[in-house]
């Protein structure tokens, strides 16, 4: 207590040694200092390298980006892990960024550090990115792709006629209809997505129940 | 000379100018076969969503529409994100037959048979193309024919 009480003092002291000009310009330049420091380390977190430089990332969903639209093109624009995953605004990229703390957990004891393990995990995570682009209206997607710029009479029709519809009039946002373009999807049991896409019912039951039921008496 | 023996010179004549005169392959085009043709340029899907006719009864309809990209594994059907009997009064796309809801032995399934799940199996989308090959067959009314009586 007595140890606090000492460094507090010392802390609402003026300063004996070092003049008011020093003080100010020092801590301007050092706050520019860490400042860039500080943003340059966050950016350097947000690159596409750093992204793949864990297996985890680079042998499953990288690997799936790849052969994507947003991965190679015509025009030579990519999207990056960043660009759909971390937003672009500061506070809201801080938040992301203390969130995802929480992936160096799961990389340090190893929570989809083979791809069994990852495939078990798939649907939860997909769940968690649906939900949040759900919950900010899409706002990764939009920051490329802006609804005030699309031009629909170059979509195709039924394009034209889903954005003039349901996403003109705020229904939808761009993750209800577009999951799944960037990485392969997980089976999603009904009603499990947050959004209303569908819950595909891939028939695996069919043959067991087929071959429960007793053959269909020949004719 | 006798006759069998002219007959058997001429057919190993006409044998030879046969091997030597270049082999035109129309799907391969002139190049020699120890080398790699140049791939043709991709060309653009059909994308305008009309519905085409079918050429004859019982031929699964084409795809009006791009589909490069769509996830068909065991996981997921991009296909029935539309086209699913659910789905379809939101996508307004064709639904996907009732025999496609049919089990092996008749049985009728709240989902896609495994039999008729892979769509592309029979569906195909189109590309603007001149045919490769000539070709000669003629599609008999299809879909306007009644059906035979049994």
């Amino acid at each position: 207590m007595g140890l606090l009480k000492r460094y507090w003092n010392l802390f609402r002291r003026p300063s004996v040694h070092f003049s008011l000009g020093f003080l100010t310009l020092g801590g301007f330049i050092g706050g520019i200092v860490f400042w860039g420091a500080f943003n340059t380390a966050m950016e350097a977190t947000n690159t596409e390298r750093f992204c793949t430089g864990c297996h985890e990332m680079r042998d499953n969903v990288f690997a799936e980006l790849k052969s994507t639209i947003h991965y190679t093109n015509r025009s030579g624009v990519r999207a990056i892990c960043s660009d759909c995953h971390v937003p672009h605004n500061w506070t809201d990229k801080m938040a992301r960024k203390m969130q995802a703390s929480k992936e160096v957990w799961g990389k340090v004891f190893g929570t989809i550090d083979t791809q069994e393990k990852f495939r078990d995990m798939r649907l939860e995570l997909a769940q968690h990115e649906w939900a949040r682009l759900k919950a900010n209206d899409s706002l990764e997607c939009r920051n490329c792709h802006q609804y005030a710029s699309m031009d629909f009479t170059r979509q195709s029709v039924r394009a034209q006629a889903m954005h003039s519809t349901h996403l003109a009039s705020k229904e939808k946002t761009c993750i209800d209809c577009h999951k799944g373009i960037a990485h392969r999807l997980p089976h999603i049991p009904a009603g499990e997505a947050p959004t209303d896409t569908p819950g595909q019912i891939v028939p695996a039951a069919d043959d067991k129940s087929a071959a429960a039921a007793p053959p269909a008496p020949a004719k | 000379m006798k006759p069998a023996r002219l007959l058997a010179w001429c057919c190993a004549f006409v044998a030879a100018c046969a091997t030597a005169a270049p082999l035109v392959d129309a799907m391969r085009g002139p190049t020699p076969i120890l080398e790699e043709p140049r791939p043709p340029l991709l060309g653009n899907w059909i994308n305008d969503d009309q519905r085409l006719p079918r050429n004859y009864r019982y031929q699964p309809p084409v795809i009006p529409h791009r589909i490069d990209g769509y996830q068909v594994d065991r996981n997921f059907n991009k296909c029935m994100d539309c086209h699913a009997r659910g789905k379809t009064a939101f996508s307004q796309a064709t639904p996907v037959s009732e025999t496609h809801y049919l089990s092996r032995d008749g049985k009728v399934l709240d989902h896609v048979s495994t039999r008729r799940y892979f769509c592309q199996q029979c569906h195909v989308a189109q590309e603007a193309v001149k045919p490769l090959v000539g070709n000669r067959f003629q599609g008999d009314e299809g879909d306007a024919t009644p059906l035979p009586k049994n």
